[in-house]
């Protein structure tokens, strides 16, 4: 974030877990694909490698494109985050940022979007999408189970 | 308190509806910014915005000095999931885009 610029949207919640199985939860294919629609995020995570977010079941199916920025397990992960007809256009890539920290016996988890085309069809998916997929993480990471309706697919691919 | 009681408490006053309703249409204000757009006290908002991040319904985040404030819808929607079941949450939405619809509301705000 530069001083010019202030984040769009921060999300918090408090989940009660470890900082390694929150951190852990944003990247493992087996626990995205239960409270993120039934997806998985691609990636070797090294800084600069390209990352998808991509259908669980058939990975040529790709929602989101980027590159890992920056990632400290299990504190921060920072990526860039657009539509892959979108790949590569600066002014359509936002970028997201994961901050995992112990507080009180719990653990806050910040989601921090910013970087947004104003007015583009990212600013919207964004918002009514993030409070969803952090409640089924919160909720699955608590409980064992995702919120009822993020273990499968909610649109229909891109053409 | 209970952290549900919490959101609830924030949530049962107009004014403070009213900030949430101000981040929503610019998220991100500083304490300045939003007193400019609000018919009250300083003091009255810096109170409200205490018990809004105390629920988790605003996050502050620094930028240098300045103290800038995000809505935070996260809390709302662990509430209503309480009590929304699995298969009611596309009927709900189908029968919240009609009522848009049939209102003429571009905007998903209903006060």
């Amino acid at each position: 974030m530069t001083a010019a610029t202030k984040p769009k949207f921060v999300y918090v919640t408090y989940i009660s877990s470890t900082p390694e199985n929150v951190f852990n939860a944003l990247t493992d294919p087996e626990m995205t694909k239960q409270y993120w629609v039934r997806h998985r995020n691609a990636s070797d995570w090294k800084p600069g490698s390209e990352w998808r977010h991509e259908d669980y079941d058939d990975p040529s199916l790709v929602d989101i494109v980027g590159t890992v920025v920056e990632r400290t397990p299990p504190k921060t992960l920072v990526i860039t985050w657009a539509f892959p007809a979108d790949k590569g256009n600066a002014a359509k890539t936002s970028r997201v940022r994961f901050d995992v920290e112990p507080w009180r016996s719990v653990v806050r988890l910040t989601v921090t979007h910013d970087e947004l085309e104003p007015g583009g069809p990212m600013l919207k998916g964004v918002s009514s999408g993030w409070p969803l997929i952090l409640s089924s993480l919160k909720t699955l990471l608590e409980s064992g189970r995702p919120l009822a309706g993020t273990s499968t697919r909610m649109t229909e691919p891109p053409k | 308190m209970d952290k549900l009681d919490r959101v609830f408490r924030a949530l049962a006053d107009a004014g403070r509806r009213t900030l949430l309703d101000q981040l929503r249409a610019d998220n991100g204000q500083t304490l300045t910014e939003l007193c400019e757009h609000l018919d009250m006290s300083r003091q009255a908002v810096t109170k409200h915005l205490r018990l809004l991040e105390d629920a988790g319904l605003v996050v502050v985040v620094w930028r240098g000095r300045e103290k800038l404030h995000y809505l935070n819808p996260v809390p709302i929607h662990e509430m209503a999931e309480r009590w929304i079941g699995k298969f009611e949450r596309h009927r709900l939405r189908a029968l919240s885009d009609l009522k848009k619809r049939l209102e003429g509301k571009g905007d998903d705000r209903s006060d």
